[in-house]
């Protein structure tokens, strides 16, 4: 019960906003290694990098990129909304401005998807 | 109302619920709901509240997992079927039941520097008052808060770190930076740049989203973020 107390009052869109670019940025820090070592494999090991690019042909590959597309997108919009809301004056409709980051960034990350497939 | 019987729950402390089973009645706030209990079903209940009509900030508990204050919300509007869950707020020591220590809210307040800073004495003549002024303006917005503590009950950075001042006295803070009438700048500036200070908020917004008098303490915190950071690259602090 106290851990459903808790719960329901973040049940409103710039809590949802918050966590989401939390989450997002955590993902995004994990990735970024794992990102820069398979780079690196042009210097070390070229023919295991070629095995990993053909990966990329699978499908369940091109899923996890749209994930990755997304993280980005909305990591970013919701920078942006952050840094618009503690440097620009603004008062009202942040709501607005929250769900429509997430949209634009979903709208990017969807039409990265369908140039992939 | 179908029901003419609510099935209320009430989180005593010690995590121990009682349940109660009290009369519906038209036109009920939550607040009548817990007043009713205790005089008519459980007489050691104990909770707090004063003016009843929204202007004391003394009745505010945890209703179904959100902050509210229970003498302005009607029942009908937080009923879960005919069950309701009551506890006490959020964030703050519970002395018994449904009344916390306020103490920490206060306490919080005051170290905000949410206090009159005045240079003139009551010989000299008022100070005057632009009120269409931005600064103004931007000080009307915070004017109208109760010291109900909802904001905190509902921020989940000051569940996170207790040094926290916490949106409603920050708000204060920067009500009172933006008062032509205070001569505090300096001071204030430095109470809410701290390791307890505004930069602490991730605007999460729940402060706002659940304020009930619709004030925006976190716009007001980022507020403090801009003048804090303003003064550090001209003053160095």
């Amino acid at each position: 019960m106290k851990a459903a107390s808790g719960i329901t009052s973040r049940a409103h869109p710039l809590w949802l906003a918050y966590i989401l670019h939390r989450l997002s940025g955590l993902a995004l820090a994990l990735f970024l290694p794992l990102h820069l070592w398979v780079l690196a494999l042009a210097m070390t090991d070229p023919e295991r990098l070629d095995g990993f690019l053909n990966l990329t042909e699978a499908g369940a590959v091109k899923l996890a990129e749209f994930g990755l597309v997304f993280l980005l997108a909305v990591h970013m919009f919701g920078g942006l909304r952050l840094m618009a809301m503690e440097w620009l004056p603004w008062s009202t409709s942040q709501k607005t401005l929250a769900a429509s980051a997430a949209a634009i960034s979903f709208l990017i990350s969807l039409l990265f998807f369908l140039k992939a497939i | 109302m179908t029901n003419d019987v609510l099935k209320v729950t009430i989180e005593r402390s010690a995590d121990v619920p009682d349940v109660f089973e009290v009369p519906a009645f038209e036109s009920q706030t939550v607040l009548d709901v817990v007043s009713w209990i205790q005089q008519n079903a459980d007489p050691t209940l104990s909770y707090r509240f004063a003016c009843r009509v929204g202007m004391c900030g003394s009745c505010a508990m945890m209703v179904n997992g959100v902050p509210r204050w229970t003498c302005r919300t009607h029942i009908n509007k937080v009923l879960d079927g005919n069950e309701i869950t009551i506890g006490p707020l959020r964030n703050l020591p519970v002395i018994k039941d449904l009344a916390v220590d306020m103490d920490p809210f206060f306490d919080k307040w005051v170290s905000a520097e949410g206090v009159h800073h005045g240079t003139l004495t009551r010989v000299d003549p008022i100070a005057p008052v632009d009120e269409d002024s931005a600064a103004r303006v931007e000080a009307n917005a915070g004017i109208e808060c109760i010291n109900c503590s909802v904001c905190y009950a509902a921020c989940d950075t000051v569940t996170g770190n207790p040094e926290y001042l916490g949106p409603a006295a920050l708000q204060r803070a920067w009500t009172l930076l933006n008062d032509a009438k205070d001569e505090g700048r300096v001071a204030i500036l430095d109470a809410v740049s701290g390791s307890g200070g505004c930069h602490n908020c991730h605007s999460m917004g729940s402060c706002t989203a659940y304020c009930p008098n619709d004030l925006d303490p976190m716009s007001a915190i980022a507020g403090l973020k801009r003048e804090t950071a303003k003064s550090f690259f001209k003053r160095g602090r």
